[in-house]
């Protein structure tokens, strides 16, 4: 095993991004001979030599700009002072960065921009972390000889009259705010809108001293303007004129309290510094060393944690004998007790397989693998389940067939490598939003990008960005429609022969040539039935075949549909056919929907899997647990959520420990949820909150925050990413004890300390992990599994040498149409999804101020179908399924074709999942969320279902007042 | 495309919401119209090992009690399957 490299995880800011170049170049700065790659700054040259050159306008994340002159060095043999940031290195060179010429002119530099800021340094919201402050330091500034006589930051000129150059300060952000008068205009907030977010929201307005930064047009301010409050204007600042709110109101963050830890979010997994005052979180900033974000976050991440300390947060455990009862708070014990009891006193009364789990993919992998060891271990049946099956399942199923693995094939950094990006149901910069803006600087510097989503999302057409194809696919025809790629690539001889010879089944690829290249496949044959127009669908098979380095990224508008696993096999014959895989820059990626889908799946939630994706049935996988846990293990595969809800109704399935997943609101066809979860005699709810599930709950475990707890997340790219306990449960205790509680008090047995000590026993068991520890981890920052002996810094890239099932298979992909059809009653397609600002079911983003962006779910509408029913902008509208009916607000726009409605599914009020339906995908039960056949005719306000439903929460959620 | 369903599978689309039985049907049917059209093993086979691999005990033997009670809602290849897929053991075991 060779030794793992440490690498450098400070902070310091080199000033200018790293140069790429294989080719070294040696100079020296202040007499210290330094070599750095060919195409490095000189300030990052000097950097690297530990000589911290003065800087206000640079910063490692930003591409040099050379604005503010305090950088300038001499160079022998040079005239004049260049600015070091700009200057690039040569072979020889000699600089100087401390001369006596260039420390006069620094000062010069600081004396003017200092006659023009306010000197309120003490009752500053960035004292003790200003660039500013910190260079008026560092160039021994000692006067201000100029009397301004025009200033930006005095409110009122010397005579007292308003001075029109003065602009008030921009609080409409919820969470930052814009100060003006303090402002220096390095253009950092500016650039790192553009080169780091891509969302070029700000600009500097005005000429000279005129200049001022702006958030949109004249009449914005930032709340108003394009600002998607990623917050990297914020981070890029070096003044206090764009700070977060929260340092303002509590002050600067403790140095020494600051613990790198993982975004509870999406599944890209960002890396965040959770900067403490005491146990009072001051703010979260973006880690530059996160591999997955690279110092980028989003307003989820960046801003929306104030959920774990809102009023709504349930810190007592509760009971109560039926859930038409309120809740009773009582001691740890007795809930634990009360529930252990309950799930025994059924699996006797009712057989051992009368009870399950449900293992969350927002909590952490200790905890995910605790609560699936609890079902098979304790429980001995193997009913456990997780969030996954309703969105990733399909990937689990379909990678797994074609390549060997459950998992992308990619990091995150490989997109840097990409030339062609196909996106198949995907919408990164709402859902993803951090690998959105990672995509779409690729895209600025040249990348291709294909679209193929039934709506035009972001990505089609955005400042700077355009896809050369969208291929506007109408819901429920993915399959058909990777097919008909498949169909221009075979046939127009697209293929990579050498390729596929070398690494894949032949007579399987010669079987898929056969299917494939049949008539009916072709893109003019399709047509009438995806909506998509032929001789768009070629020219996107050829640029993905013939592009260079084609990369997919895909997510749940593929998995979500009958067909879900099918349309992963047709991806993964895609990548094969065209030699896409096992290098940087190609793939297959899935872009999984929360943080922990991955690791949830990896640690083996699945009812057929143990850890490790092993099925059950296999001996040689259950004697390694049996051994080690002293029990026998079930071999048959337990029920999914689904089935669980199914049994429940037929009155087979009778307790259920749900932790961290709302499944009430997330999963589809409302009213069968709520029938089965009715029909169970006790169900368990962990959460923070109230969540709609625990409507149905007779026991209610208050669960911790991420900010909590100890463990691990692992994102989409499989990376293994730390998740540090910041401050104590409040709670109590840490989800993990609560689970070890719960099983102990059947009877289990367990004695874990701490988190590591699970992910040794995780390590231990699976193979795929062995190499896993949280040493590890914390030295490296985070390691992508498969990480063993042959890879002990883990595998940022899968099936390099061959396909890890040995050679890949190709699988035919039929289309067979859904059951959900349009028709005369339903005669439109619903589909669903999510917006940047809120997080599926909403349960903590709604909690944040993240809902100025998004307060209700809205139903995007075309305006040909508004126009049809009468419906108009922001009118009532009434959304009819053969499932249910509810009510929601419309939106008419043409993001959508005629025939399709979209809407999001963020708000229990709303619950868009009353209207979903229980058809799924044929292999893995996942369900069909983004088609279902629908109505939709002009309502006064919320349905009476609305209405009942909301009178039922309101009851289920009385607690008694706590006896005296 | 997938050839055309049996007469009685129409009908039990529609009930599926309601009846569970119905439900578990349409699932049947479902990995039986994709088996249908595989080549890399023998349908009847592939049917089988998906059923054994996913379907829990207690689901398997609603299906071998459907195949009995109305052998007209599933696919043939349901019945053709049927002797290959594992037999569950006997309710409470």
């Amino acid at each position: 095993m060779k030794d793992l490299i440490i690498p450098d995880l400070t902070d310091r800011d080199f000033g200018t991004p790293a140069s790429r170049s294989k080719k070294m170049v040696t100079l020296s700065v202040d007499g210290f001979e330094v070599t750095v790659p060919e195409g490095t700054s000189v300030m990052r040259a000097a950097a690297e030599a530990g000589i911290a050159v003065p800087k206000l306008c640079a910063t490692d994340n930003l591409e040099s700009f050379g604005s503010c002159r305090l950088c300038l060095v001499e160079i022998e043999g040079r005239a004049g002072t260049p600015a070091s940031c700009t200057t690039p290195v040569t072979p020889g060179m000699k600089v100087h960065t401390q001369t006596e010429r260039v420390k006069q002119l620094r000062k010069g530099v600081m004396e003017l921009y200092i006659s023009d800021h306010p000197l309120d340094c003490l009752t500053c919201s960035a004292n003790g972390d200003c660039e500013l402050q910190d260079m008026a330091g560092a160039v021994g500034l000692r006067e201000v000889r100029y009397e301004a006589e025009e200033t930006h930051f005095r409110a009122r000129a010397n005579g007292g009259e308003a001075n029109p150059l003065f602009l008030p300060k921009d609080e409409s952000n919820p969470y930052f705010t814009y100060d003006p008068s303090k402002c220096i205009v390095c253009s950092r907030c500016v650039r790192a809108c553009e080169e780091v977010q891509g969302t070029f929201a700000l600009t500097i307005a005005g000429r000279g001293f005129d200049s001022r930064v702006s958030a949109g047009a004249v009449f914005d301010d930032f709340l108003s303007s394009a600002c998607v409050s990623c917050g990297a204007c914020v981070q890029a600042c070096p003044t206090a004129t764009l700070q977060e709110k929260s340092v303002i109101e509590i002050g600067t963050p403790d140095p020494d309290r600051s613990l790198i830890t993982t975004c509870a979010y999406c599944g890209v997994g960002c890396s965040f510094k959770a900067e403490m005052r005491g146990d009072e979180l001051v703010r979260m900033v973006p880690w530059k060393h996160g591999k997955a974000n690279r110092g980028h976050s989003c307003v989820k991440g960046r801003f929306a944690y104030g959920y774990a300390s809102h009023k709504d947060r349930i810190l007592n455990p509760m009971i109560r004998e039926t859930i038409d009862e309120p809740w009773r708070e009582v001691s740890w014990e007795e809930a634990l007790s009360f529930a252990a009891n309950r799930l025994r006193g059924l699996q006797e009364t009712y057989g051992r397989q009368s009870i399950g789990v449900i293992t969350s993919s927002r909590c952490t992998n200790e905890e995910t693998y605790l609560v699936q060891k609890l079902t098979r271990a304790v429980f001995r049946n193997n009913n456990t389940d997780t969030c996954a099956r309703v969105c990733h399942s399909p990937t689990g199923y379909g990678l797994g067939q074609t390549y060997g693995t459950s998992a992308g094939t990619q990091d995150f950094d490989s997109v840097e490598q990409s030339d062609v990006i196909l996106v198949i149901g995907a919408n990164p910069t709402d859902a993803h939003p951090v690998f959105g803006s990672r995509m779409k600087k690729r895209l600025r510097q040249g990348a291709q990008l294909i679209v193929v989503d039934p709506r035009r999302t972001d990505l089609v057409k955005s400042p700077h960005i355009k896809a050369a194809h969208h291929l506007p696919l109408r819901p429920g025809t993915n399959v058909a429609v990777v097919t008909a790629l498949a169909h221009v690539i075979v046939t127009e001889g697209l293929f990579d022969e050498a390729f596929i010879r070398e690494r894949c089944e032949w007579d399987e690829f010669q079987d898929y040539v056969e299917f494939v290249a049949e008539p009916r496949h072709s893109p003019e044959a399709t047509q009438m039935l995806t909506g998509v127009p032929a001789e768009e669908l070629r020219k996107a098979a050829r640029l993905y075949a013939t592009g260079g380095n084609a990369a997919i990224y895909y997510g749940l508008g593929v998995t979500e549909h009958s067909q879900g696993s099918t349309t992963v096999i047709g991806i993964a014959n895609l990548a094969m056919l065209t030699g896409n895989i096992g290098r940087p820059g190609v793939g297959v990626n899935p872009l999984r929907g929360q943080n922990n889908v991955q690791g949830s799946c990896d640690m083996g939630s699945f009812p057929h899997e143990l850890p490790g994706y092993r099925h059950v049935k296999g001996e040689a996988a259950r004697s390694v647990y049996e051994a080690l846990w002293g029990v026998t293990l079930d071999p048959e595969p337990g029920l999914r959520i689904p089935n669980m809800l199914d049994a429940a109704v037929e009155g087979a399935f009778k307790g259920l420990y749900c932790q961290g997943e709302d499944i009430l609101q997330s999963d589809p066809d409302t009213k069968h949820v709520s029938a089965g979860l009715a029909a169970m005699e006790c169900v368990i709810v962990h959460d923070l909150f109230l969540n709609e599930t625990a409507n149905y709950a007779h026991v209610f475990l208050p669960g911790s925050s991420f900010l909590e707890k100890d463990g691990t997340f692992t994102n989409a790219e499989r990376r293994i990413n730390r998740v540090r306990k910041v401050m104590s449960p409040r709670n109590g205790y840490a989800d993990w004890e609560i689970t070890q509680m719960l099983a102990n008090a059947m009877g289990a047995g367990w004695s874990y300390q701490h988190p590591s000590e699970i992910m040794e026993e995780i390590a231990v068991t699976t193979p795929s992990f062995a190499g896993v520890s949280y040493e590890k981890i914390d030295a490296l920052g985070s390691v992508q599994w498969p990480c063993n002996e042959a890879a002990p810094e883990g595998t940022p890239l899968m099936h390099v040498e061959g396909f890890v099932r040995g050679r890949g298979k190709f699988i035919r992909t039929e289309y067979i149409p859904t059951d959900e059809k349009t028709g005369p009653r339903y005669p439109l397609l619903l589909t669903t999804g999510r917006i940047l600002s809120q997080y599926n079911v909403g349960a903590q983003t709604r909690r944040t101020e993240n809902v100025m962006w998004h307060d209700q779910d809205l139903l995007e509408i075309h305006p040909h179908d508004a126009e049809l029913r009468g419906i108009r902008e922001g009118d009532w509208v009434r959304l009819a399924s053969r499932a249910g009916e509810t009510s929601l607000r419309a939106k008419i726009t043409d993001r959508v074709s005629p025939g399709v409605v979209y809407t999001t599914f963020h708000h229990p009020d709303t619950q868009a999942n009353v209207v979903t339906t229980d058809f799924s995908d044929w292999a893995t039960n996942c369900p069909e969320y983004k088609v279902t056949a629908v109505q939709i005719t002009p309502s006064n306000g919320p349905s009476e279902w609305q209405k009942e439903y909301n009178l039922q929460a309101e009851a289920a959620r009385r607690i008694l007042p706590a006896a005296e | 495309m997938s050839s055309s369903k049996t007469s009685s599978e129409a009908s039990s689309d529609a009930e599926a919401h309601a009846d569970p039985a119905a439900r578990l049907i349409h699932m049947a049917n479902q990995i039986a119209k994709t088996m249908e059209t595989r080549r890399d093993f023998i349908p009847a086979e592939g049917l089988a090992s998906h059923i054994n691999d996913f379907w829990e005990p207690r689901m398997r033997r609603k299906l071998f009690e459907l195949l009995a009670e109305r052998p007209e809602a599933l696919r043939p290849l349901v019945h053709e399957a049927a002797p290959l897929i594992r037999k569950p053991p006997p309710e409470g075991a």
